[in-house]
């Protein structure tokens, strides 16, 4: 859904740029693709890491990490689980859920969702290219540890 | 040669999958499906990203973008950028590029970062998601702790990085 929203907005927006001016819309579309092409080997490289990651945790793996006796131990397993993988949101929800019916704890499932998302362990070098070693380390570390506390909270709001 | 060189590491990743593969064989699909499902995350929900970018660096002139989300921009320029990560799509990765342009654009430092943790963390439709899969309670204590800790974050690090750190970044995004 929110896919073609993305791509109703992106052609609207350039037939109405290609109508005002077609050498400038030229110029959008291929600053587009460079841009794209820029991270796109790196982004294979990356993809195809994560999945081989991936295949080492399965839902019930995952949930021998996260069960709801494990603790602060068993969320910080969960941030840094999270931080390393990159998997997209439609995948991540519903296999945070099954995780959660396998025992796992919300606490544990909070910290994963966050640092899953917050968190790039795995696109650190691309993040790099375009923000330097210094703040893409700093942004990491922040929201690694922003994500231990929103673990803390969902834990104690959600029972 | 160049190009065969930028698809080393996909290369070197590929062969290892292989490997896996040849040991496991169900760990071996396992790494392929996810792989292939990141790809078609990749391939389908960046592209429109992407020519709004351009679109945005052609279209967009410094000074509009100043007054919106620039220096002086104040609480007006923080809710746009929380609005314009949260209503973005696709995977965080996307945002950097998307980041480097609005700074080119003249961008304040703090508000591109407001912007890259909206994307990472608030988007509207995997909110709705979200919901779906692990409960209304649980998403939205997320959305309301992370609203504040997104600006919270963006100002920490704006203290933490030193000035001329800050302009570096800044002039190896103009050169994008």
């Amino acid at each position: 859904m929110n896919a073609i929203m993305m791509y109703g907005l992106a052609i609207t927006l350039l037939v109405i740029s290609s109508i005002k001016d077609k050498k400038k819309t030229k110029g959008a579309l291929k600053k587009g693709v460079n841009s794209f092409l820029n991270i796109f080997p790196q982004m294979l490289g990356i993809l195809t890491s994560v999945g081989i990651i991936f295949s080492f945790f399965d839902a019930d793996t995952i949930s021998k990490i996260v069960g709801s006796e494990s603790g602060w131990v068993g969320v910080i397993l969960s941030a840094v689980v999270g931080s390393i993988t990159l998997i997209p949101g439609f995948i991540a929800f519903p296999m945070a859920d099954m995780v959660l019916k396998n025992g796992g704890g919300y606490m544990q499932i909070g910290a994963f969702v966050s640092s899953l998302m917050m968190v790039g362990v795995m696109t650190a070098s691309l993040e790099m290219k375009y923000f330097g070693k210094k703040l893409t380390l700093v942004r990491n570390i922040i929201a690694f540890f922003f994500s231990l506390f929103v673990a803390y909270i969902i834990g104690r709001v959600v029972v | 040669m160049e190009r065969l060189k930028k698809y080393r590491f996909f290369i070197i990743m590929s062969a290892g999958m292989g490997v896996l593969y040849l040991i496991n064989s169900k760990m071996g699909e396992s790494a392929f499906h996810m792989t292939y499902i990141s790809l078609l995350e990749m391939m389908t929900i960046l592209p429109p990203v992407f020519i709004l970018l351009g679109l945005l660096d052609a279209w967009v002139p410094k000074e509009m973008m100043m007054t919106h989300i620039g220096d002086k921009s104040g609480i007006k320029g923080i809710l746009l950028a929380l609005f314009l990560g949260s209503a973005a799509a696709g995977p965080l990765y996307g945002a950097f590029p998307v980041a480097a342009i609005l700074m080119k654009k003249g961008a304040k430092f703090s508000n591109v970062l407001i912007f890259i943790g909206a994307w990472s963390t608030t988007k509207i439709p995997m909110l709705l998601f979200e919901m779906a899969s692990l409960g209304k309670v649980f998403a939205l204590t997320r959305l309301i702790v992370d609203i504040p800790g997104i600006i919270i974050i963006a100002m920490l690090i704006e203290k933490i990085m030193k000035k001329d750190e800050i302009e570096k970044i800044y002039e190896e995004a103009a050169k994008m």
